[in-house]
């Protein structure tokens, strides 16, 4: 072997080494970041993810969002028609956010089975509904005709 | 009318573009002259029909035309002029119109600057690109027309999305549009190289320019985009590592490695190949972008109403264009693999580095992206993958190139030593490291991000500083335009990294409910909110509160942000305060209201640090890469050559 060629091996045998140690980072640093969708039904079902943030989907039950006068504490139920979800959050609710409409919480199951969500996410547009959300609801058997404006 | 008349003109657009992706082609295979002749003609008649189909629909959402669907649901009658004409890209069927004219426009610009290259290799180009926009043309009227009537229409429209009606959302998507549509020469460039079999340095040095536009404009869009985020959607984030983000963020990622590999084989010659790969990629991912934020196969927390039957389109068109690149790439790269060797310790090492880190920051961005569909796919459940994968990813990826950015320029092509490169960068690295402690101290912002954003940031920006004034010194006629745009994306990247460091490690941030008459301190400001009162615009009307906010008892602004409802379509906006500063930005948003009786609201405060550095890091990316890309070196040979060529028909 030349000494270019040992060189260049060298070169490519350390971009090869550097490559699959990033990848194996990426896929450790991956699996640590999984955020699992559920539903309400799924969450009744007890089929959750042990010790693991959540992403919970579903419409906003109508009547159920409740705040507390003196703070920002608010809570809410999360329905995909089978079955409802208390969630309760602490801050600013996002514009969309409305009774019978779609709404994702990411947070964690506590032990009396309420959701402490650290973040609330709406829709974005009047017609947009989250994928996600869509499913669950078809899912459960209440699929939402997605209103076509006129 | 008017919208048949649109219509009509993407037809005839349609039927220019596949004229052109044919017969100048066939003629540049087989050397007849006379069709690749063609060419210019025809890309000339290509823009002209889309230009005529983007002014028709301009004219009928100024007119008011609500029995064209698009402009029925894009539009109504109290939208001030302005947005209706930003409106036009508002929703899907005019963005795609917007991206086709820029293709139209670049393929123009293309066939009016590059009469000196062999006509070969600027017509294949061409046609590449035509090819591109037939699939686009096709799409748009197959799926997606913009001109669709509604009869009878409505009497008013719905109103364009709140969120868009805003003056960075009129720059944002034409800019990124520019970047994504740009990469479209460099991959046209890499195709005809391909289907010539050749790559000549000329070419690329041909290509350069283009990219470094392309690139410059990407990077804009995306600022762009980060700064409407943080003011519009009243989070006051810059950065969501969401879905639609991603996808314009690979392409710039592969981009900057596509740049600087350019560099590397223009001057060298070395690693030509692997510059073809780069730019098939760069254009793919774009291709990719388009398709994940039209397709809604991915949550996004922008993503507006979308259809999949789209998505499949962009994605078989995606899978064809690239599908068959690449399968031209493996057949015909082993031809133009050569290079000369080089040192381990050199420039082109330097920048195989950067390309290494910057190709692979670009896979795990695609992999976050992309894992979710995947892991759906398989029926393994449905998940997302969180910011903390994406922030740790790039402080690992990112770290190498930030320490190794100041020796770049430094280093010699072929050959260098290590200790020649580091001496003369010896004092920067003291300044950085001494520099950073005091300011991370002097700003109370101790902790390992910030103290290790401002080295860095510095590290990079002295070094930068430190390269201008050596070649100032060893070079009588000074810098070159390209140098100077070079220092200047660098020294960008230092002011970016400063802001992204103190926004991270340092933002002041709080909901809370407040009454008026009530105070609240945060970071050193105190906030008083006034009142809270009802005010109309042109489409909406609001509350907005009153703040006062003072520091040390002196009263430093009045900031009165706004809960709006738009009266067409029913959208509730909040509309945040900001007190812009270049050290901190004061930032209210209003939440709801909490009590009818007290007046209290619940509202979030942010005292973010810095973060004007991060917009202004990428501006100096954005104008460093306009300056290179006007350097006249990129075109010099084009004039030496024309004045031989006009030299040799004198008649002797």
């Amino acid at each position: 072997m030349t000494p270019t060629r040992k060189k260049r091996l060298t070169l490519v045998g350390l971009i090869v080494l550097g490559v699959s140690a990033a990848t194996v980072v990426a896929i450790t640093a991956l699996q640590d970041n999984m955020l699992f969708f559920v539903t309400p039904s799924d969450v009744h079902a007890q089929t959750l993810p042990p010790d693991r943030q959540i992403r919970l989907g579903g419409l906003v039950a109508d009547g159920t969002v409740s705040r507390d006068p003196d703070s920002l504490a608010v809570t809410f139920g999360v329905t995909d028609g089978a079955h409802d979800v208390k969630v309760s959050f602490n801050g600013i609710l996002p514009d969309l956010f409305r009774e019978g409409q779609g709404v994702i919480a990411h947070g964690f199951m506590d032990e009396s089975g309420v959701f402490r969500a650290h973040e609330v996410l709406a829709r974005h547009d009047e017609t947009y509904m989250p994928p996600e959300v869509m499913r669950a609801l078809e899912e459960a058997g209440h699929p939402m005709e997605a209103s076509m404006p006129r | 009318m008017i919208a048949e008349f649109g219509q009509v003109s993407l037809i005839l657009a349609l039927v220019l573009a596949i004229l052109l992706g044919t017969l100048p082609l066939y003629g540049a295979h087989r050397g007849n002259e006379t069709l690749m002749r063609l060419a210019p003609s025809l890309v000339i008649g290509h823009f002209v029909f889309l230009a005529a189909a983007y002014v028709a629909l301009s004219a009928a959402f100024l007119n008011h035309d609500f029995t064209i669907s698009y402009v029925a649901l894009n539009s109504n009658l109290l939208l001030p002029w302005y947005y209706r004409l930003s409106a036009v890209w508002g929703g899907h069927e005019g963005s795609l119109l917007l991206w086709m004219l820029m293709l139209g426009g670049w393929m123009l610009a293309v066939a009016a600057f590059s009469r000196t290259l062999p006509r070969e290799f600027v017509t294949r180009v061409l046609a590449v690109m035509a090819i591109v926009s037939i699939g686009f043309l096709l799409f748009t009227l197959l799926t997606s027309n913009p001109f669709d009537r509604i009869l009878p229409g409505p009497t008013d429209g719905r109103d364009l999305n709140p969120l868009l009606q805003d003056p960075g959302m009129i720059f944002h998507p034409p800019l990124l549009y520019m970047g994504y549509v740009g990469f479209a020469v460099a991959f046209g460039f890499a195709i005809a190289g391909l289907l010539g079999g050749k790559v000549e340095r000329d070419w690329v040095r041909w290509a350069r320019p283009w990219t470094l536009a392309a690139w410059a404009f990407l990077t804009g869009g995306i600022a762009l985009g980060s700064w409407w985020a943080y003011y519009e959607l009243g989070w006051g984030g810059w950065w969501f590592w969401d879905p639609v983000e991603n996808a314009s963020f690979i392409p710039w990622l592969i981009g900057t490695a596509l740049l600087h590999s350019q560099a590397v084989t223009e001057k060298r010659g070395s690693f030509p190949a692997w510059t073809v790969l780069l730019s098939i990629a760069a254009f793919s991912m774009s291709l990719l972008g388009t398709f994940l934020v039209r397709s809604g196969v991915l949550t996004s927390v922008h993503a507006f109403a979308n259809d999949p039957e789209r998505g499949l389109f962009i994605l078989m068109f995606m899978a064809v264009v690239t599908g068959a690149a690449l399968l031209l790439y493996a057949l015909r790269a082993p031809r133009i693999m050569t290079g000369p060797g080089f040192d381990w310790m050199s420039r082109e090492t330097m920048l195989l580095i950067n390309n290494v880190f910057f190709t692979v920051s670009a896979a795990m961005v695609l992999l976050g992206t992309l894992y979710p569909l995947i892991v759906d796919f398989m029926g393994w459940g449905q998940i997302s993958v969180g910011p903390p994968y994406f922030g740790a990813m790039f402080i690992l990826l990112m770290t190498p190139i930030v320490i190794l950015l100041p020796l770049g320029p430094f280093t010699r092509w072929k050959q260098d030593e290590v200790m020649r490169v580091i001496r003369p960068l010896a004092a920067s690295a003291a300044v950085a490291i001494v520099l950073g402690l005091i300011i991370s101290a002097a700003l109370g912002a101790w902790n390992l991000r910030a103290i290790t954003g401002w080295i860095g940031g510095i590290w990079v920006m002295a070094g930068a500083i430190a390269w201008v004034t050596r070649q100032w010194r060893s070079s009588r006629s000074g810098l070159a335009l390209h140098q100077w745009g070079m220092t200047l994306a660098h020294f960008g990247v230092g002011v970016f990294l400063i802001g992204v460091a103190m926004v991270e490690s340092m933002t002041f941030e709080r909901d809370m409910r407040i009454a008026p008459g009530q105070t609240v301190e945060a970071a050193g400001y105190q906030f008083t909110l006034h009142e809270v009162t009802q005010v109309k615009g042109a489409n909406w009307r609001a509350d907005e509160a009153r703040f006062t906010v003072h520091r040390n008892d002196r009263e430093i602004a009045a900031m009165n942000p706004q809960k709006r409802l738009y009266h067409r379509g029913g959208q509730v906006m909040t509309q945040v305060a900001l007190r812009p500063g270049v050290t901190r930005d004061l930032y209210i948003a209003m939440g709801e209201e909490l009590d009818a009786e007290s007046g209290a609201w619940s509202i979030r405060i942010h005292v973010k640090p810095f973060v004007r550095w991060i917009w202004g890091g990428a501006a100096l990316m954005t104008l460093g890469g306009l300056v290179s890309a006007s350097d006249r070196r990129y075109w010099r040979r084009r004039r030496t050559e024309a004045k031989q060529a006009r030299t040799a028909e004198v008649p002797a």
